[in-house]
């Protein structure tokens, strides 16, 4: 293709720099945006939403980490404790502010910082406005689950409705039910697509067809078939109405939220509906919970590889790329498991890498990469495998699938595993043939979020007696709940029910009780 | 592409969130206040303060893998020297196994951070504290009287005729009586010429003279605005509480006084007056320093130069006065005083001090507080052991004056505490 193409309409078709001042102004900010936008579906093949660009201020930036990123919410002391926290780090200097926070609705909306340079402006935009948003366009979790096009308008709702409840009901109680809330927001997720609900002329047409299949395949013989004893059916018949109840109610039930709005016995219209308010809310971060290392990865790639573009042409001046090296660089490192200043994987780090390494075995494979990848190794086409990884997969399911013994190697990753029986840690697995693929699989798992929280059901509840509701902990691993939050969680959960709760903990692979929580409700 | 610019948008969007946050963790955070005012010069007394709490009574919990149990399995990065089959001596705490995680296990005395602003700060510290009869004494001084807007009245001055008011009754009044209208009348009298003109039967001409005097008789005698329907404009005559304070801090600077000692005297008057500013629109100070004679100085002399001489307390309190008649009429102003003095006086003037400070200060004052300082040392031979000469002279005045009050501050850790005890609501009074 050639080069100029993507130089617009503005008659920039010698090299000349975007921009020479460090300082932004709007003209500049659309003019790089446009440029950026080419590049990013012609040569990218990337598909995205409008964007919309807000500038804001410091403070706001710390609002809208207050408010988890969204840029509207309704009032809950928490993001109050939240705001306090992220000011008093800030002013510290113990915490930089993101440089932009990018909002996964229709059109995408990308905050940026006034304080940002021109060239690092130009780097959020590649990042936010155009990874990120790419990732949300495209990416199957975020399809199934987000509504892009209504979460604005369903905060606005949320927002009012909680003002109204608060007047109306006072801010205590609005208070009570939201903290209980907040408490199971991680357990108030669909974790599958419920099934559509047939319609009546579904039901109808299923009706008939039975009735068919029972006439086509009828015989007289059943009818001589002896009937079980009437006294041994009653036991049966009770356990049976038990199993129908369950069945009824929807048990076994993995989102305790939504079971609690449906089913808990005491609570009032809008304390359902706070309810609802919260679960939607946690439903609409679930993707990003699974998606943050493929999201980041996504937007870090795409930045990196829109801004090497536009320097390759000249479109930045090389002082600008210098300091977009600086600060990449520092997005992407990962300090070792023995450095102070290491917290966990870089999802930054590891998201970019691999994709940078998915290129390269694209482009460039070693023998190990054609052993190891034979359906993509030089296939010359990276942005193609590249756009169908972030469509198709998520974190867990990528890791699975594309970590590469390169980048064990380069990231010289162990596996360690943790027995609480045992005095010492033991390492599992290195960065050798033997330990590439434990390695992996281990890796995967650790993003696999089923894994990662725990695994919590409501089993049963006993609506005609006593009404307690028991739920049950999968452990895996032998791996229990941590105690004190348990109880803490149990409290808020009892007082949403309205009466006792319970909570077993099982073994998931011998259904062995392993301990068990109550909660009473404290009249 | 659209852009947008959001900067000046209203700010402090997540301002009813942080108050929400407040008052939950009002307890811990109020019991921090205290610990740091504790440690607190007295120059930044009315600064923001940073605050840490515990997190006890905002935790937000969720069910969490316990790290304690089962087998978990951990990759990490950045293997140097193992090698499969390695045992590492397992780390304590949370340390070295996914560090962002924090402790989830440990979410129970992590203190959490964060910082005051100024006016926070001071609401939650003078929260429980209140000005001594401060209403009473707004409801006393009736010259200081706000006018009030109440209605309408039939009496009153010109000057406060409600003229739409007015108009509106005499209108009412006219269409119920049916005062002929001017176009009415002059309608009547033309008829009465056109009629006169073409020379109309007898009769009809008659009957229209008749019809237009009665006309013309109406609007005499139903006047346009009668005195019924005039209305004034009434106000009420509202007492306005005093929102001008003046504080007078009197001390004693001869030689006995120590450093320490009026860093201890100052400490108390910075409070006062931070204090008295938040209750009051307007709050003047009035620095009174004496030896055997006594002086106003302004605010640095006051606490910063030395003076040599005797100690004759009745000069101060003399002065005051002076400066009070003069300056400041109780009518207008609320008038604190507070003294601060080691204790040691003249021992001929401490009788004049009690007949000065119960017979003609206290009846002026809306609160006067005695603070003895000592060295801090409290052992047996300091001042703070025995009562001094002034603390008994002023023992006598004490029970008979509500608004009087005195105590006694050793280091600079009671005198938040003393302040405190000083204008608890509802507190005690010495």
């Amino acid at each position: 293709m050639p080069d100029t193409r993507y130089l617009g309409p503005a008659g920039l078709e010698a090299e000349a720099p975007l921009f020479t001042e460090s300082n932004w102004d709007f003209g500049s900010l659309r003019r790089v945006y446009e440029v950026i936008e080419r590049i990013a579906i012609d040569e990218l093949g990337l598909d995205f939403y409008p964007v919309q660009i807000e500038v804001i201020t410091s403070e706001q930036m710390l609002d809208a980490y207050a408010s988890v990123g969204l840029p509207l919410m309704y009032r809950h002391w928490s993001f109050g404790k939240r705001f306090a926290y992220h000011e008093t780090l800030y002013r510290k200097g113990l915490q930089g502010l993101a440089y932009e926070i990018v909002i996964n609705s229709n059109p995408v909306i990308c905050y940026i910082m006034e304080e940002n340079s021109m060239t690092m402006q130009t780097l959020v935009m590649a990042h936010a406005a155009v990874g990120h948003n790419h990732f949300f366009k495209n990416n199957y979790l975020f399809r199934q689950w987000t509504d892009a096009d209504g979460i604005l308008d369903y905060l606005s709702f949320a927002r009012d409705y909680v003002t109204q409840c608060e007047e109306k009901y006072g801010l205590e109680a609005v208070e009570r039910v939201l903290d209980a809330a907040h408490a199971l927001k991680d357990q108030g997720v669909n974790r599958y697509a419920h099934r559509s609900r047939p319609n009546l002329a579904e039901e109808r047409r299923r009706t008939e067809e039975r009735r068919a299949y029972d006439e086509a395949t009828y015989n007289d013989l059943w009818r001589t078939v002896p009937v079980a004893d009437s006294d041994k059916e009653d036991s049966g018949e009770a356990e049976a109405q038990r199993v129908d109840v369950k069945h009824q109610l929807g048990l076994p039930e993995e989102n305790l939220l939504y079971f609690i709005e449906k089913r808990a016995p005491r609570l009032h219209d809008w304390q359902r509906e706070l309810i609802r308010i919260v679960r939607l809310v946690s439903q609409y971060f679930y993707p990003q919970k699974q998606l943050q290392l493929m999201n980041e990865g996504c937007a870090t790639f795409v930045h990196y590889e829109i801004m090497n573009r536009l320097h390759a042409r000249g479109l930045i001046s090389e002082g600008s790329m210098l300091e977009f090296l600086h600060s990449h660089s520092s997005v992407v490192f990962q300090p070792g498991f023995d450095d102070p200043r290491f917290s966990g994987i870089n999802p930054y780090a590891l998201g970019f890498e691999m994709m940078s390494d998915i290129q390269r075995i694209c482009t460039d494979p070693k023998p190990e990469d054609r052993e190891w990848f034979p359906d993509i190794a030089g296939c010359g086409d990276p942005f193609g495998v590249l756009r169908h990884a972030w469509a198709n997969y998520r974190d867990e399911s990528f890791i699975l699938q594309y970590l590469s013994p390169a980048m064990i190697r380069r990231f010289k990753l162990f596996h360690i595993s943790d027995d609480a029986s045992k005095p010492a840690l033991k390492v599992e697995a290195i960065h050798d043939d033997w330990g590439y693929r434990r390695i992996r699989s281990a890796l995967s798992r650790q993003y696999d979020l089923s894994r990662r929280e725990p695994d919590i059901q409501v089993v049963d509840v006993d609506l005609t007696g006593d009404r307690c509701l028991v739920l049950a902990h999968y452990a895996h691993d032998g791996v229990l709940l941590e105690d004190k939050t348990c109880r803490a969680v149990l409290r808020y959960t009892s007082s949403l029910w309205g009466y006792t709760v319970k909570l077993l903990e099982i073994d998931a692979t011998t259904d062995k009780v392993l301990k068990t929580y109550e909660a009473e409700i404290k009249e | 592409m659209n852009i947008v610019d959001r900067r000046p948008n209203p700010k402090g969007k997540s301002l009813s969130n942080r108050q929400r946050f407040l008052a939950r963790a009002r307890v811990e955070v109020k019991s921090a206040v205290q610990d740091a005012l504790r440690k607190r010069k007295v120059a930044d007394v009315a600064q923001g303060e940073k605050v840490a709490i515990p997190t006890r009574g905002i935790t937000e919990p969720l069910f969490h893998h316990s790290r304690r149990t089962g087998r978990n399995d951990i990759v990490v990065p950045g293997n140097k020297e193992f090698v499969r089959g390695d045992e590492i001596p397992r780390p304590n705490g949370g340390e070295g196994r996914g560090g962002s995680e924090g402790s989830p296990d440990g979410g129970g005395d992590d203190a959490f951070e964060f910082t005051l602003s100024k006016e926070e700060f001071l609401d939650l510290f003078f929260e429980d504290l209140e000005l001594p009869d401060l209403v009473k004494k707004s409801l006393k001084d009736t010259t200081a009287v706000d006018l009030q807007r109440a209605g309408y009245t039939v009496t009153g001055s010109p000057s406060n005729l409600s003229v739409p008011r007015t108009m509106r009754n005499s209108m009412a009044r006219r269409i119920a009586l049916r005062r002929p209208k001017l176009p009415e009348i002059e309608a009547l009298r033309e008829a009465l010429e056109e009629a006169r003109a073409r020379g109309a039967v007898e009769k009809e001409l008659a009957e229209l003279v008749q019809a237009l005097e009665r006309s013309e008789r109406r609007n005499k005698i139903i006047p346009y605005i009668d005195p019924i329907d005039v209305r004034y404009r009434r106000f009420d005559r509202v007492p306005k509480p005093n929102t001008e304070a003046v504080m007078f801090c009197l001390m004693d600077v001869s030689g006995s006084m120590t450093e320490a000692m009026k860093d201890l005297a100052k400490r108390f008057f910075m409070l006062l007056h931070v204090f008295l500013v938040r209750r009051y629109r307007h709050v003047d100070v009035v620095f009174i320093r004496h030896t055997s004679t006594a002086e106003e100085v302004d605010e640095e002399t006051f606490f910063y130069s030395r003076e040599t001489g005797g100690t004759v307390v009745s000069t101060a309190l003399d002065k005051m006065l002076e400066i009070a008649r003069s300056r400041y009429p109780t009518d207008r102003w609320n008038i604190y005083g507070a003294q601060a003095s080691d204790g040691d006086n003249y021992g001929a003037d401490s009788g004049r001090c009690v007949s000065l400070l119960g017979g003609e200060v206290l009846p002026l004052c809306q609160y006067f507080a005695y603070v003895e300082v000592g060295d801090g040392m409290g052992g047996g031979l300091s001042g703070l052991s025995r009562d001094s000469d002034l603390w008994r002279a002023y023992s006598e005045v004490a029970p008979a004056h509500a608004h009087f009050a005195m105590r006694r501050v050793g280091d600079p850790a009671q005198i938040f505490s003393v302040f405190h005890e000083l204008f608890a609501k509802g507190g005690v009074r010495a």
